[in-house]
């Protein structure tokens, strides 16, 4: 087996058993721990690409702040083993199992067929230009050519934690 | 010595652990002074003697409690959620070790080869990712001990932890953007250049803590490093007289140890960050001794020795501002009282964030203003902004103060210890009542 494709599988098929342990487990925390599981891999992921800041950003983000925050309501929550509650001939899981094997379908097209065996990725991967990845380089591409779209989304992220302080803040003044 | 640098030179994996040995070792082994270091200064700030049997001074007395702690028996309680209760010390205690992989020690000769064990190109955020990791041992202890105290260090661990971490992560930006790189090594080479940007102080070099912005962010660092290490005043997750011992209550023996030496681990290598990030790195004194020399041929002599220690002997200057940062926490410990949960908060979020985020608007304004009237003018703006601002902030809290509830804030008042003749006020002359 190909070397390269030896380590990308690894790396990609623990993250995709991690990430059906955050649907599998009964129990809240395993679940969450799996999705950190899952974040930290792609993390793993994105350094073999040499996305350095996007890696270290996924774990501080994700991993570091967001799981964190899913734990601590978990705990609050205090969430037993309940008995799943499953309507039989559900028409919507019908259609969510559909939609779901679509889409895990379109990307699994995405991701394998450059890895079939006359691929050229597999053999002879390019190597990423000089300074690929690095903080100069993202940003310098976000504050000017992607600058509008940058202010754009962080006008959307203002609104929306103004949006949830008003609705967390019911007794107004 | 050749061949040492033949092996080291080589990009490969044998190089890349000779220079995680090199990182790792010194730190296990700075936890035994560490913790001799600890129990003695805070006997002596607390008047008594400390451990004095174990050895000279009590030297030994690290190995012996760490010797005695590992033999207890261990106990595993029958409720635990077992995975987790044994992810949770390994959690607690790998992070503080591989923390500091991007941190150099040195960066002359063979320093250049052994240091640091990976120069990342991100280095402040893999400290702050690594050290978000760092937070699930915590949470995970509290969790699976199945017991309720525990669950509720847990809970403030993870509250604690979250919010120290954002108001960390503002003031290293600051850093990052008066340096203009993620790099700890370029970090520490910018704080070698003159001081202030300003060609005729040469001779002193821009220690990031010397500049107006770099202090602010410094005070903001050290407080979110206190409470990151979850050290007093911030130990709310292990308060022992409100939760027994918080998230390890359920711990013992070999699992407890782990807790424990994770802490001290963690104090050492954010110490080490705070060294490298703000004062100036593995330099022992603020001074550029070629330009001394250039400036006062007289003190020739002494700029060559000086320069020779400072270069050669990088690793111990590190390590004895790390033992500075080590006095400020065991000093704090023994000073201030454990904050409330609600002061905690306020702390983090009202206090430490906005400052936070105002130094980093006045680093910008600074880089702006150097790039368009030059070092000098540049550095002028800012500490007039400074200025401004610190009188403005000083007049929005007052007013805040005003309106809010006095246990809000947090203050202490000093009690004189002479006792003051106590005046007992005269009982009002009763009246007659009526005339009868």
């Amino acid at each position: 087996m190909n070397p390269n494709l030896f380590a990308f599988s690894v790396v990609a098929i623990l993250s995709v058993l991690s990430a059906l342990g955050v649907v599998f487990f009964k129990n809240a925390v395993r679940s969450a721990l799996s999705l950190v599981a899952t974040f930290a891999l792609l993390s793993v992921l994105y350094l073999t690409l040499d996305a350095q800041l996007l890696a270290w950003t996924q774990l501080v983000v994700y991993a570091g702040a967001i799981m964190v925050l899913f734990l601590f309501v978990i705990m609050v929550l205090n969430l037993s083993k309940q008995p799943a509650l499953i309507e039989r001939r559900d028409p919507k899981l019908m259609l969510a199992t559909l939609l779901g094997f679509g889409f895990a379908g379109i990307i699994g097209v995405q991701v394998v067929t450059p890895l079939l065996p006359p691929s050229e990725i597999v053999k002879d991967p390019v190597l990423a230009p000089n300074g690929f990845g690095q903080p100069q380089a993202i940003g310098m591409a976000l504050f000017t050519d992607y600058g509008y779209p940058f202010e754009a989304i962080s006008v959307l992220l203002l609104v929306g934690i103004v949006g949830s302080i008003l609705l967390a803040k019911r007794r107004l003044r | 010595m050749g061949w040492i640098h033949d092996v080291l030179a080589a990009k490969g994996v044998f190089a890349a652990l000779i220079r995680a040995v090199l990182w790792a070792v010194p730190i296990l082994l700075l936890l035994i002074p560490a913790i001799w270091f600890e129990r003695r200064l805070l006997a002596w700030m607390q008047d008594r003697r400390g451990p004095n049997r174990v050895g000279p001074f009590g030297l030994l007395q690290p190995i012996a409690d760490i010797t005695k702690l590992l033999f207890k028996e261990e106990v595993i309680p029958d409720g635990v959620d077992r995975f987790t209760y044994v992810l949770a010390p390994v959690l607690a205690l790998m992070p503080p070790i591989i923390l500091g992989a991007g941190i150099p020690f040195g960066a002359y000769g063979v320093y250049k080869l052994l240091t640091p064990v990976s120069d990342l190109s991100v280095g402040v955020l893999y400290v702050l990712g690594i050290s978000s990791i760092g937070v699930y041992g915590l949470v995970l202890a509290g969790y699976s001990g199945n017991n309720k105290y525990s669950l509720m260090g847990g809970l403030r661990a993870s509250a604690q932890l979250i919010s120290y971490e954002l108001a960390m992560g503002m003031s290293l930006a600051c850093i990052v953007l008066a340096t203009g790189s993620l790099n700890f090594t370029s970090i520490v080479r910018s704080q070698e250049q003159p001081l202030w940007g300003i060609s005729s102080l040469s001779w002193l070099q821009n220690w990031n803590v010397f500049t107006p912005f770099g202090f602010l962010a410094a005070i903001v660092f050290v407080v979110c490093m206190f409470a990151e290490t979850n050290r007093p005043p911030f130990d709310l997750p292990e308060a022992e007289n409100e939760l027994i011992a918080g998230y390890h209550t359920e711990y013992s023996s070999a699992k407890f140890v782990s807790f424990l030496m994770g802490e001290y681990f963690a104090m050492l290598v954010y110490g080490t960050v705070f060294a490298t990030v703000f004062l100036g790195g593995y330099n022992l004194l603020p001074f550029n001794w070629d330009t001394v020399e250039a400036h006062v041929p007289a003190l020739g002599g002494l700029c060559h020795f000086m320069a020779w220690i400072s270069n050669n002997l990088a690793p111990l200057w590190l390590i004895g501002k790390v033992a500075a940062t080590l006095f400020a926490y065991i000093w704090v410990r023994a000073t201030l009282p454990r904050l409330r949960y609600d002061q905690l908060m306020n702390l983090g979020w009202r206090t430490l964030l906005p400052l936070a985020v105002a130094d980093l608007v006045l680093v910008a304004i600074w880089v702006l203003a150097v790039s368009t009237y030059g070092a000098g003018w540049g550095m002028v703006i800012a500490v007039v902004l400074m200025l401004v601002g610190l009188v403005v902030y000083v007049n929005i809290v007052s007013v805040g103060r005003r309106k809010s509830d006095p246990l809000a804030s947090r203050s202490v008042t000093m009690v004189s210890i002479a006792p003051e003749r106590v005046v007992i006020p005269e009982p009002a002359e009763v009246q007659p009542s009526g005339a009868g």
